[in-house]
């Protein structure tokens, strides 16, 4: 088994009309074996900027820590808030510094631009970005994941409509994947604020 | 060699077991039956190793003396959030120069301050890939397969001392009726 699926994950980012959604599961496990349900992936990084880490659960707790610290000297000497542009060029740079030992994870970063304009981007371990319009995933169901967001992404969905489609779309790809699960919790991003909702799913 | 390391919190949250087995072996030899594999860190913490045991005696004495060292240095002690995320920082360095071999959980009770409302126990399942997770239950080793199950169906908040030694008998009884290395005590 490959060490990015020692842990297991699920995550989806979302854009909709002047709003974004990010949704993972909340799996914590030793290859088959379902440890923890209640381990967080998608941390918050400023107000309006989001990131998943999808990947090994050692890696997701360090880099939570290296980029909050580089979040926060960033905060005291420029005294403004970080864009998520300029965050997913930090997160990309702080993965390639490992390039030939890298943390293994797969990030994906969702946020609000000051405009308004939903921000994604997905990475590879060492930091490849793609920027996308409609919806970013990582994890170890992506396929499943790709599928259902593909069927059921459509352009300028208002948060509600968001909030919809990715919880159905995490939940039906999770179902089918033996390493992710066991739990979801979505975090839906708007000019006004976030929401943080706890899916109930199969617990299996 | 540790193969057997489990803990639980119990009543609302006001006290945590740790346990572990006591047999020191290598390969099919046992060399001792006696063996104490929960380190006491602090009056209020546990530290249950499970794995290689060089690692685990190096790095949980590391761990135990840093503990101490904080409380000299800073006049109080560390409460069990911040120790998991010490291990667990120690143990991220060291996995990329040369990791420890060691699951590791960590069981402690903080008293009532003002950071927690009332007495708090709390156990990290700390893994040796430096992982650490805030858990009801844990179990790391081949026992896992056996125990968790046990704690999935006997487990609940409310677990008095007597439950709770009763749990752990019941976990004891399963491995030594089912598990293939002889684990007397």
């Amino acid at each position: 088994m490959s060490i990015m699926e020692h842990n297991g994950a699920a995550m989806i980012a979302m854009a909709g009309a002047d709003c974004v959604a990010i949704a993972a599961d909340t799996r914590f496990g030793l290859r088959q074996q379902t440890v923890a349900v209640d381990f967080e992936k998608v941390f918050r990084m400023t107000d309006k900027t989001y990131v998943g880490f999808g990947g090994l659960a050692t890696d997701v707790q360090t880099l939570r820590a290296a980029l909050r610290f580089r979040l926060s000297t960033y905060e005291l000497k420029e005294e403004r808030v970080m864009k998520p542009k300029a965050f997913a060029n930090l997160l990309s740079h702080v993965l390639y510094e490992k390039r030939f030992g890298p943390y293994f994870v797969e990030p994906i970063v969702a946020g609000l631009d000051d405009d308004g304009k939903p921000f994604l981007c997905g990475m590879d371990l060492i930091g490849a970005p793609v920027f996308c319009g409609d919806y970013v995933v990582s994890g170890t169901c992506t396929p499943n994941l790709n599928g259902m967001c593909e069927a059921l992404w459509r352009p300028d969905m208002t948060p509600d409509e968001l909030f919809e489609a990715i919880s159905q779309c995490l939940l039906a790809s999770v179902d089918r994947d033996a390493l992710s699960g066991w739990g979801a919790i979505v975090h839906v991003i708007t000019k006004d604020g976030v929401t943080s909702k706890r899916l109930k799913g199969r617990m299996d | 060699m540790t193969d057997c390391t489990f803990g639980f919190v119990g009543q609302k949250h006001k006290f945590v077991v740790v346990a572990a087995d006591r047999s020191a072996a290598r390969s099919i030899v046992v060399f001792k039956q006696d063996e104490d594999k929960v380190l006491e860190l602090d009056a209020s913490k546990l530290l249950g190793s499970a794995g290689s045991a060089p690692d685990g005696v190096a790095f949980t004495e590391f761990i135990q003396k840093n503990v101490a060292l904080y409380e000299i240095d800073n006049g109080t002690r560390l409460d069990t959030f911040a120790t998991a995320n010490f291990i667990r920082n120690e143990l991220a360095q060291a996995l990329r120069r040369g990791p420890y071999q060691t699951n590791l959980l960590l069981g402690g009770l903080d008293r009532e301050s003002p950071l927690y409302a009332d007495d708090e126990a709390s156990l990290y399942y700390i893994d040796y890939l430096a992982s650490s997770n805030k858990v009801n239950f844990g179990c790391h080793g081949y026992a896992s397969n056996f125990i968790l199950s046990i704690f999935d169906k006997e487990w609940h908040p409310d677990l008095t001392v007597d439950q709770a030694k009763d749990l752990v008998q019941k976990c004891i009884d399963e491995l030594q009726n089912r598990f293939l290395i002889n684990l007397p005590e």
